[in-house]
Formats: structure tokens, C-alpha cells, sequence
């Protein structure tokens, strides 16, 4: 190790990364051509935020290009300007989520309060002001919905998948389209299907396992065909030198194929909880909503946050809609606990 | 070396290899340098890289003279792919890279801010280990990809084409199917139509990174002749794991080595010499295959 003791005193560099004075520059450009959008929707005919958004991205994008031409000729100077449009778009597109996320969150937060979590509004009317009643009867009821779907569809949506990549048998194209197809079918299908097909002919009344199904129904082929793309990237190399050495194709795709792809399945089942836990219309006809704890998923109809939203959002009042905000807060949240919990639980093995 | 093996039960074959390759180190050409006119070399001046705090490479100095193949000869680990990596700065591509040192191609830093990046991958070609051809265009269009890529023009695309595949000794098993698509060629072709591929810029010097390791030995002499005639046009740096390739296209072959810690170059000399006469003892070792 005495290497490492005569190279101390010199230190890593990265040249190939901007300079102070190139940040220093861009920080102006961005300024300046803030100030110049300002100025241009001051004195012209352009307004608004679009106006000054499209106004301030070309001044930008201009004098960015107009930068690299001086510097490295005009090739450079095409790839500034694409460098700068791609990164318009992104910002573009964070727009409506980051408003979507910061509406929910300043008319969502006044209605949080730490009854909320453990009343359910069977004694209140969505009229009532937000410290009486709670939604706790909501986040059970769409905890139990999503994961007797969840229960349902994993299974089956990776099995599908794997015999899609893995078996690859006779049906695999029938099977492939059928499930493109499924993947388009509009949530209110699936309900009005597990309406006509079993609760009006056998069950005859709401519950919640009724509406997992027509859930699972609209997340299998999410499942399916994000876990076949995964499983599509396994390098064949990994099944071959599995087989090679005498497994099974069985034990080579449980202990190869599957735990190579472990984190993209998580991915398969993320996006599919994320298709579902939103649905509002098939459990309006089939877990039927309620006001009340109810956490027997076979009996009686269970509230959901989607439903506690869409019936708040409906009595039209002021602290009805304020409730509402409030469930779409808590819906948000959920979300985001589930998924994240999901990538920390996926990534902890793999950083092994 | 041969007097100090003869104890040795295995002196047959520790002795006789490091003699054979030393006489085909011998018999490959010595070019006079400076005799031609591409550009003035590329040299490397006190060269560290890093992969986050990983110090990979330590104070590389290496003097590839115009117009001379120069092999890069080590164990795996020793940081000789990294250190061909910061010649036309691809070492950046991965995020947590880092290096200190110059780079000097006609006599500029190429790592200076004021120089253009893409400009000097023009320059300094690279051949990968992997033959990538391609998969969208066709055997012609791979050749030419770089024209289109880095927006040049040329007078005559048809001659340039040929050009390129004859010095990349393709032409004769192409030139009928021009149009057929790169995959369909064997591992060697394809290796060699990349090579085409990053000739038709004209680059003035091209690094090779172990461009036969996948190949088989008729592949590889093919590539190997290649190199010999290219080097009369250009400036070349090969990393091989295959000393006795080494020593049939090299004029210079530097020794690299990590001993736990960064990888250094132990040694560079003409390869005759590297080969027959080492300095140091660990590329003793390693060229008589005692490296353990």
C-alpha cells in the first residue's frame, strides 16, 4: 500500500464536467432569459404562464446553442439546442404532476386531524365540519380490496408471463393478444362483467371480494406484460448455464430466471397496484361503498377511498369537498408509503 | 533468464517460451520513426483514473510515437482497459469516473475545456473487444456510419468504401453483398468490418481493446496483418492478454501491474526486448508465464 501514500497528494478530477465559470455562465443565460421573457410578455402581445414559459424556453434554448456555437462550431452547437429542448420537455411534463401534488396537498391538509384515521362517518353526514367522522373506514376497506386483487393477480399475471417467455408453447400468441387486448378494457367493463356474472345471479349483494375481482381483472395484463418485458431481458445465456448444469427448466427458472428479474417484477406489481387503487367505478357497483367499518370482505358493501372521494365530491357542500381533498391527500400518501416501502424492500437484497 | 530456470523442473517449457516469442518479436519490423506524415503521436503524461474513490490507475507516462503499434500487456485488473479508455476519453462515459493527468495529441491537452470532445474521438478511433456492428444499417452503411454520424462529407463515398474494407482486409469476402446487413457476418468479419468502420474517419491514432478475444486464430491473423498495415498510416495502441500477439504486432509493449493497490505500468520498452531482456522482474515473470 505504500502506492497509495506517494499518490495522496494528488487529486481526482473531471474535467469533462462543466467549470465554475461554464455554471456560472449558464446561471446568467438562465436569468437573462427569464428577464427577457418577463420583458417580452410586458411589451407584446403574448401573455399568460404559456406565453412566458414559450418565450423564456426559446431565449433559453437560443442562447444556449448560440454559446456552444462560438465555442465548438455548429454540430455542438445542434446538440445544446437538443440537450435543451429534451430538457424543456421534462421540465414540461413535471409541471402537471408537481401542480397535481401541491393542489392535493394545500386543500388536503386541513381536513387531517388524528380522528380521521380511526372514525368512520357512519354517525356523519359528508356535510359535517372535518374534525367529526374520518375516512378510516376507507383506507381498510381499499387496503382489503387492493390486496385480495393483489392476491389474485400476482400469481397469476407472473405465471402468465413466464409461460409466455419461458414455455413458450402453442397458445403463447392467443394468449399474448388476448392480454394486449385485456389491458385496454375500461374499468367499468370489468364491473358491470362481475355484476352480471355473479353478484345478480348468485351472491346478490355487495362485497368486497366482488370488486377485488373486477380489480384483478384490470391488473392482470398489467402484470403480465410488464413481467414479460422484464423476463424478455434475462439474457438467455442465464437459462442455458442453469439447464447446463442440470436443473430442471422448473428449478432453473425459480432460482435463475426469477430472482434475475426480481426487481422488475416488483415493477410488474407496482404498476399494477398503481392501475387499481384508484378505480372508482367498479367498486361503486360491486363493493358498494358504506359509511362504516366493515372488515369482512365477503359480506356487505366496504368503503373505499376512491368511493369516500367520489361521494364527498358529489354532496357538493364546502366541507364535503374539503373532505374529499382531504381522502385524495390520504389515497396519495398510501400510495406513495406502499410504493416506496416496495423499492426499499426490492433494492435491499440486491445491494448485497 | 534461462540460466536462473535450469534448476527448474518445468525449464522446458519456461525457457523455450519467452525464446520463441523473442524471436518473433525479433523478426517483426522495426519501423524508423517519424517517417510518416500522421500527425505526431499521442502521449500520456502522469495518467491516474478512478471509479468513485476506487483508485484504478496510478501515474501512467507513455510515449506512443507516430506510427508505432505499442501493445499493453498485463494481467486482468491492472487498469490497462481503463488507461486505453482515458486516451480518447471514454474513461467519462461511467458517472463516477474521475483521472488527473494530460493527454497530449499535437500538442494539446485533450482533456483542456477549450477542446471539443467530439472531435478528438475523431481522431483517436477505438476498436471494442466485442465486434458491434451495427444492426440496423448494412455491411456498406456500418463502414460509412461514421461520415454520417460526425456530419462529413466526402467526394466519393464508393472509393472510401472500398479503401477502408481493403485495409481492413474485408473488401475480397464483402464486396458482393455490400448490401447485406452486418449480423450476418461471421465474429471475425464483423470484427473487422468495425475496424473498416472506425478507418473511414481517418483517425490518427486508433486504440484497440483486445480486439481478438473473441476471435478465432484465423480471425486473428487477419486482424493481426491488418494491424501491420495500417501502422504504417497511423498510430496504434493494443491491449492484449495474448503475449505472443503481442509480440508479432507490437514495436513497443508496455507492462502493466496492480499489486492490491492501483494498477502502474511496471515497464515499456521495444518489444524484442521486453520480451528477451526485461528489467523489471515481475515482467520477467509475467512474459515467462511464472506470474502467479
Amino acid at each position: 500500500m505504500t502506492t497509495n501514500k506517494i499518490y495522496e497528494s494528488i487529486q481526482p478530477t473531471r474535467p469533462w464536467q462543466a467549470s465554475m465559470k461554464d455554471r456560472l455562465t449558464t446561471g446568467f443565460i438562465l436569468i437573462f432569459s427569464l428577464f427577457m421573457a418577463t420583458l417580452l410578455v410586458k411589451i407584446t402581445g403574448l401573455s399568460g404562464k404559456l406565453g412566458f414559459f414559450v418565450s423564456f424556453v426559446f431565449i433559453f434554448v437560443a442562447l444556449t446553442s448560440g454559446r456552444e456555437y462560438r465555442r465548438f462550431g455548429s454540430a455542438s452547437a445542434k446538440d445544446a439546442l437538443v440537450n435543451t429542448v429534451v430538457a424543456a420537455g421534462t421540465f414540461l411534463t413535471l409541471i402537471p404532476i408537481a401542480s397535481i401534488i401541491f393542489e392535493v396537498f394545500s386543500k388536503g391538509y386541513k381536513g387531517i386531524y388524528p380522528g380521521l384515521f380511526t372514525h368512520d362517518m357512519s354517525l356523519n353526514s359528508p356535510n359535517d365540519p372535518a374534525n367529526v367522522g374520518g375516512l378510516g373506514h376507507a383506507i381498510i376497506g381499499t387496503l382489503i380490496l387492493v390486496a385480495i386483487a393483489l392476491v389474485i393477480s400476482v400469481p397469476v399475471g407472473i405465471l402468465t408471463a413466464l409461460y409466455l417467455t419461458e414455455i413458450k408453447g402453442k397458445l403463447s400468441q392467443p394468449i399474448r393478444f388476448l392480454v394486449q387486448a385485456m389491458s385496454g378494457v375500461p374499468s367499468i367493463v370489468a364491473g358491470l362483467f362481475i355484476l352480471s356474472a355473479i353478484l345478480y345471479p348468485i351472491t346478490k349483494q355487495n362485497s368486497a371480494v366482488l370488486g377485488s375481482l373486477s380489480l384483478a381483472i384490470l391488473m392482470i395484463p398489467t402484470v403480465a406484460r410488464t413481467s414479460e418485458e422484464v423476463l424478455n431481458l434475462i439474457p438467455s445465456d442465464l437459462r442455458e448455464a442453469g439447464v447446463a448444469l442440470g436443473g430442471t427448466q422448473w428449478r432453473t427458472v425459480a432460482m435463475i430466471v426469477v430472482p434475475a428479474a426480481k426487481s422488475g417484477l416488483l415493477t410488474a406489481v407496482i404498476l399494477g397496484v398503481a392501475r387499481i387503487a384508484g378505480e372508482t367505478a367498479p367498486i361503486l357497483l360491486l363493493a358498494g361503498g358504506g359509511d362504516r367499518f366493515n372488515l369482512d370482505p365477503f359480506n356487505g358493501p366496504m368503503g373505499s377511498l376512491p368511493y369516500f372521494i367520489w361521494n364527498s365530491f358529489k354532496s357538493g357542500t364546502p366541507e364535503s369537498i374539503a373532505r374529499a381533498w382531504t381522502g385524495l391527500l390520504v389515497l396519495l400518501m398510501i400510495l406513495l408509503f406502499l410504493f416506496s416501502t416496495a423499492r426499499f424492500l426490492g433494492n435491499r437484497k440486491v445491494g448485497k | 533468464m534461462s540460466t536462473e530456470n535450469n534448476g527448474d523442473k518445468n525449464n522446458m517449457e519456461t525457457t523455450t517460451t519467452p525464446s520463441s516469442l523473442s524471436s518473433v518479436a525479433s523478426a517483426s519490423k522495426r519501423k524508423a520513426i517519424n517517417s510518416h506524415p500522421m500527425g505526431t503521436g499521442l502521449e500520456a503524461r502522469g495518467v491516474h483514473a478512478w471509479f468513485g474513490k476506487h483508485h484504478a490507475l496510478a501515474d501512467v507516462s507513455l510515449d506512443f510515437a507516430a506510427g508505432t503499434v505499442t501493445a499493453l500487456i498485463g494481467p486482468s485488473g491492472c487498469g490497462k482497459s481503463t488507461f486505453i479508455r482515458t486516451l480518447n476519453r471514454m474513461h467519462e462515459f461511467i458517472p463516477t469516473a474521475a483521472m488527473a493527468g494530460q493527454v497530449i495529441l499535437d500538442g494539446k491537452d485533450i482533456y483542456d475545456p477549450s477542446i471539443d470532445v467530439t472531435k478528438i474521438r475523431l481522431k483517436i478511433g477505438m476498436v471494442f473487444q466485442k465486434p458491434n456492428p451495427f444492426p440496423s444499417m448494412t455491411i456498406g452503411e456500418n463502414v460509412l456510419s461514421g461520415l454520417k454520424l460526425a456530419q462529413l462529407k466526402t467526394e466519393n463515398k464508393d472509393d472510401l468504401l472500398e479503401e477502408c474494407l481493403v485495409k481492413a482486409g474485408l473488401w475480397n469476402e464483402v464486396k458482393d453483398r455490400l448490401n447485406a446487413h452486418g449480423g450476418s457476418l461471421s465474429g471475425g468479419q464483423q470484427q473487422r468490418l468495425c475496424i473498416a468502420r472506425s478507418l473511414a474517419v481517418r483517425p490518427q491514432v486508433l486504440l484497440m481493446d483486445e480486439p481478438c478475444s473473441a476471435l478465432d486464430p484465423g480471425s486473428t491473423l487477419r486482424i493481426e496483418e491488418t494491424i501491420e498495415e495500417l501502422s504504417s498510416t497511423m498510430t496504434i495502441v493494443i491491449v492484449t492478454h495474448n503475449m505472443q500477439q503481442a509480440a508479432r504486432v507490437s514495436d513497443y509493449t508496455a507492462f502493466f501491474l496492480s499489486d492490491g493497490g492501483p494498477g502502474q505500468m511496471i515497464e515499456v520498452a521495444p518489444t524484442n526486448e521486453i520480451f528477451a531482456r526485461p528489467r523489471d522482474k515481475r515482467t520477467e515473470n509475467y512474459v515467462t508465464g511464472r506470474f502467479g
